[in-house]
Parts: C-alpha cells; structure tokens; sequence
C-alpha cells in the first residue's frame, strides 16, 4: 500500500515540498542544538521544560484522542464512523511520532537515550511513559495497517485483529493518564499537584483530538473524493462539545480549590498565568487567548444552527484548538515553574532556534499524516460505494 | 566537632562504585528506591561513614558575605563548577549552575514568612542552601535511569554518565537544588584554559547535557575527608555527622536545639537542619 503514497498530483507534491522545507530547517537547528547544547533555547535553571515537553504533553492527548471513534464504532457498533475510525488511527501514529520526537529533542544527552531501556526504572513515571507510547504506537500502526489492507482486498478484517483495537481503548486512556502522572505525582509544584490533572488531560485530549479531526476530515473531503459524511462529522463535533464542556468544568475546580481554600501557593501561577505577578505578565495575553477561544468556542459548538454550518464548525474547532494548545502545550509547563520554589518569577519564552526546531517537528508529523491519509484515501476512493463490515 | 566521633570503618575503596547504581533493595529506603546496599559497597579503610549523613547549618556562625562566599567558592572550585557570567560580571542566571548557595529566609522557606509584619531585615536574613539529600528523595523516585539513586550513608547521589538530561529530577526537586548544564560547561572562564580557566584534575569535569548537584562530598568522604564546604566555612557553622549515632554533635543539636527543615510537609524528610539561635552547642 505505501506506493499509494508516491502517486499523487501536483498540489500533493507541492504540499509534501512545503512540508519538507521547515523538517529541513528543523533538522538543521536541531544539529546545531545538538552541537552547542540545550542552551540554544529559552530554557533556564527555573524553567527548565518549556516548549518540547508543552507540544509532547499537548500531542500524547491527540493520539489518545482517536479513542473516541474506536469507541462508538467498535463498542457501540455506532457503524456511520466506519469511514473516518482510520482518519482516527493514523491522526494517532503521526501524534505518537511528533510525541516521541519531543522527548528525543528535549534530552540532554540523546545518544543515552538507551539507558531508560538498559537500567530499567519502575519507579519512574516516565520509564512507564516510554512504555506506553511505544505500545500504542505499535497498537496503531498494526490496526491501521491490518484493517485498510482488508479494506484493499474487499474483505472483513482478520478476527484476531479485534483483540488489538479492544486493547486500543484502554490503552488510549493509559498514555494520557501517564502523561499526567509525570506532573500530578512531584511534591512541591502546587501547580501541578492536583488529583483532576489526569481527568483534565483527557477532557482536553478528547475534545482537542477530535476537533483536529473534523477540520482535517473537512480538508480530505475538499481535496479528495473521500468524504466522511456530514452526518458523522457532526456525530464528531457533540464528543468534541462534551469533552470541552468537561475540560472548562475541570479547570474551573482548579481555580476555585487555589482561590477558595485562599492558600498563597496554590494562587501564585494561576495569578502569574492570568493576571500577572510582581510586575511579570508576559503569558496574560496567551492565557486569555485561550480562555476567551474556549468560551465562544463552546458556546458555539452548544447552539445547533452554528455547529451544522460546517464552515463555522470549522472556525469553532480551530479556535477549539487553539485555546487547548496554549493552555496545555505551553500554559501548563510554565506554571508549574514559574513562580520557583523560592517564589521568584524567572519568565521563559522559546527562541527562534526553538520555535523552528518544534515547527520543524510538526512538519515532520504532517508528513506522516500527508502519507498516510494519502493511503488511506487512495484504498477507499478504490472501494468506494463498498460497504465492508468490520 | 564532630570528626572524632566518625565510624572508621575497615573496608576498600568506595571510589568503585561512584558511577555505579544498584536496584536492589535495602533494610532504609523503599525496595522500589534505586539505592546500594552495604555488601555492593567496598570501602577504604580510611573512609568515612555513616548511617546518614547529615547537616546543621548554624546560620549565626556566618558573619559577613565573605564568610558566604568563601564556603561556596571551596565546593564550586574542587568540583569543577562552571561559573558562567554575563559580560558585565553579574552571575548568568539562564546558564547558572550551582551546588551550594547563598538566599534569603523568605525565599528558603517560602510560607513561613510572618506576612507585613516581619522587618524586611527578618526576611533578608542569609541562608545558606544545598541539596538536602532527603531520606524519600522526589528526584529519585523520578529518575527513569537511576542515574541518582541512595547510597546506603544516606547520601543522594548524581551520576552525570548515566544521565539522559531529561530534567524529570529537576521539576520533582522541591528545593531548587538541581542544575542542569545547558551549555558545555569546560567552556566556562573559570574551567577552560584558554580564558585562564583551571580544572581540579581530582575531580571529573562534566559533558553537556546532564545534570548536577551536591553530593555531601562523597569523593571526600571516601578518603576520610570532610566536605569541602565544611572545612571552608566559618567553625562549627555547618557541622556534618551520623545523625543515626546517638552520640554524634550534630544529633545532640537535633534533639535538643530548636531546628528548621525546608518544607518538611513535603514528607521527603531533608538531611540538612537549620540551627534556630545559634550559641553554643550541645
């Protein structure tokens, strides 16, 4: 099937060229990085996760996220998603690629990174973060490839790939619990010391995930004879409506457990984060980007007339977007460091070498994406009109 | 003080097992904490030893900033600290990296200051800081290479050829004590000697890329020394000793002085105690 990915026009091509560019330019501010240390970024002593933890963070939520199609189609038989299940699988294998791309990017010393195989740490939350992600990388890789190349052939899925998509499901919601885990489980970090980090991770991931999805299904459909069908597009957009619901009610607790209880600790990084600190205020403005994105977003995705007019579901799920990547792929990070565990501010913002090497990352996950997708449309634009039972 | 009171122990070289983490379990630490037991541990006869180790800071003994300063260039010196300045001379707080150090009350024990009320000069009072090699340390529970794990003397220790650089030790540390070399650190003025640097040839420089911190002065203590800044502090400021030895100064003071722990609440259990008072000791 991968041939399927070299034939394409020449808006394909072009498309795939842009991409390749800014994985060049990545790739090159990633050597120097290499070369001169992590010092190349905006990290420091206080802040010393900042940006590729943020998008590794954000991105382990958009893979878990393909869960929610898995779900109604498999467990459900909800069988209107049977189309778009493996837009959600490979959406999955490209998240799960830029995720471990963050962690490799983020070391100080990447040539060791065998070490957390070789001595193996059962203790530590990221050794079982390494774990998990590996595996639902190869869960994904295995059901995506198995279930389209029946697809191909015009035949129902083996049996004994069912098994798998089931282990999918809970495994889906183990890489975000995890991920959470490596935050809500230091002592000292008031920020992140909290029991709903876990629950807030997939709220988030499931209405981020999601959103991401429909925008790209609305894409494929424009640029391909592939469509997912407006019926199951809106199915998509009442997940992504709970989920967002859940995410905003999860960070309301947030707040009023730091404000209510009045404990000062608790309240400086949510101060710093959206007010501002003994004179620092350089994230307000993004904070409330994301505050104000979720808000009209969710209000949005609540009134039906809006949400069925797919070109301003569209706008909703990239706001959608937007607000959960600032909150989460960079809000979350530095307010847990900022203010130190001495209560002094010390600010962080990415440099350009930085910001390029992350843009560079998410190129190299929209290739992914590119290829994939372009197989997956290409076997069903072959099948299509064939109703296949999986 | 307390070095006539140390347990000499008749055992070869501990130097072996720097650089050398074990899983194993062991009678202190939680079976899941990557620590040594005593039979993977050869020691030298000379050595000194203890079933932990730990440390009263007697902050009254430190007069002036240059009794701060002399301390802190002792251990940054004989452990090949980098020194990274601005070109103006200031400390280069993005790049800093640092063992022990001078701060304030208010931001050592952050929540026990008395709000507006207490002077400004109550609050500014120095205190000298560094890791507290805790008995439930967050920065080893986090580590997913064991590259810092206990030793069985109780001492957190770093063992910077392991280390990935993944930092997880370094958000888990309530204490701030954990630095990190996000730059190559041999290029720093004070250790690279085409900027008039000098390296101690006794002790390891560092790579890029991985992480740092206190560790009591194990390669001191392994050949009967005490820790460089206990030697360079103003006398009886930081006293070292067997906590578990009833008999030792340090836990005399423990037992019947007036002492401060950096957020105890945390249940990591720090090793360092600061001497409320001062005066005369046990």
């Amino acid at each position: 099937m991968l041939e399927k990915a070299l034939e394409g026009g020449k808006k394909y091509w072009a498309w795939v060229f842009f991409l390749g560019i800014f994985a060049l330019s990545g790739t090159y501010w990633y050597i120097r990085q290499f070369n001169e240390g992590l010092g190349l970024t905006g990290m420091h002593r206080d802040v010393s996760w900042g940006l590729y933890i943020g998008q590794f963070t954000f991105l382990v939520g958009v893979a878990a996220s393909a869960v929610m199609l898995v779900i109604p189609y498999y467990l459900h038989d909800f069988k209107k998603f049977g189309k778009i299940v493996i837009l959600g699988e490979f959406l999955a294998i490209s998240a799960v690629t830029m995720c471990i791309l963050f962690i490799f990017v983020d070391m100080g010393q990447p040539m060791r990174i065998m070490n957390v195989i070789l001595h193996p740490t059962p203790g530590s939350v990221m050794f079982w973060d390494s774990v998990v992600l590996s595996g639902y990388l190869f869960i994904n890789l295995l059901v995506g490839w198995v279930t389209l190349g029946s697809d191909k052939k015009g035949v129902p899925p083996p049996k004994w790939i069912k098994p798998w998509i089931y282990l999918s499901i809970p495994w889906a919601i183990s890489i975000h619990t995890v991920t959470a885990f490596l935050y809500s489980g230091i002592p000292g970090r008031h920020f992140w010391l909290t029991a709903v980090m876990a629950a807030r991770f997939l709220a988030s991931a499931f209405a981020g995930g999601p959103a991401l999805l429909i925008i790209l299904a609305l894409i494929v459909r424009k640029v391909s004879k592939f469509d997912a069908g407006k019926d199951v597009i809106q199915a998509v957009s009442r997940i992504v409506a709970y989920a967002m619901f859940a995410n905003v009610f999860l960070l309301g607790l947030e707040f009023f457990t730091a404000f209510y209880s009045g404990i000062p600790g608790h309240q400086h990084p949510f101060v710093y984060l959206y007010k501002g600190l003994d004179g620092h205020a350089e994230l307000v403005p993004l904070m409330w980007t994301s505050s104000i994105f979720a808000i009209v977003s969710l209000v949005m995705l609540w009134i039906p007339k809006i949400r069925r007019n797919e070109s301003l579901l569209a706008l909703t799920c990239i706001m959608l977007f937007a607000s959960l990547w600032i909150d989460k792929g960079f809000g979350l990070i530095i307010g847990g460091f900022v203010p130190n565990p001495f209560e002094e501010i010390n600010p962080y913002w990415p440099t350009y070498p930085e910001a390029m090497i992350t843009i560079g990352i998410w190129a190299i996950g929209f290739l992914v994406l590119t290829f994939l997708y372009k197989i997956a449309i290409a076997v069903r634009e072959q099948t299509a009109g064939v109703e296949i039972e999986h | 003080m307390s070095m006539d009171r140390r347990q000499f122990l008749k055992v070869a070289g501990i130097s072996s097992i720097l650089g050398f983490g074990a899983s194993a379990a062991s009678a202190t630490h939680p079976t899941w904490q990557p620590s040594l037991r005593p039979d993977q541990m050869d020691r030298n006869k000379d050595s000194l030893w203890a079933k932990r180790w730990a440390m009263v800071v007697d902050m009254s003994k430190f007069k002036t900033d240059g009794d701060f300063q002399k301390t802190i260039a002792a251990c940054h010196s004989i452990h090949n600290v980098p020194d990274f300045r601005k070109p103006d001379g200031s400390v280069d707080r993005k790049l800093e990296i640092k063992w022990i150090w001078k701060s304030t009350y208010e931001k050592s024990f952050p929540g026990m200051e008395e709000g507006k009320y207490q002077s400004e000069h109550v609050k500014d009072m120095p205190f000298m800081l560094l890791c507290n090699h805790c008995t439930n340390p967050a920065c080893v529970r986090v580590c997913p290479t064991k590259a810092t794990y206990k030793l069985e003397t109780g001492i957190t220790m770093q063992d910077m050829h392991r280390c990935i650089g993944c930092r997880f030790c370094m958000a888990a540390c309530p204490y701030g004590a954990r630095s990190f070399n996000w730059v190559d650190p041999r290029k720093a003025a004070n250790l690279d000697p085409a900027k008039g640097g000098k390296v101690n040839a006794e002790y390891p420089t560092r790579t890029k890329g991985v992480v740092e911190k206190c560790t009591f002065c194990t390669e001191r203590l392994a050949v009967g020394k005490m820790p460089a800044c206990v030697e360079a502090a103003p006398k009886g400021a930081l006293l070292f000793g067997d906590l578990d030895d009833p008999n030792s100064e340090i836990r005399k003071i423990v037992a019947n002085k007036l002492t401060i722990r950096r957020k105890p609440e945390l249940g990591t259990g720090p090793a360092v105690y600061y001497l409320i008072g001062g005066g005369e000791h046990a």
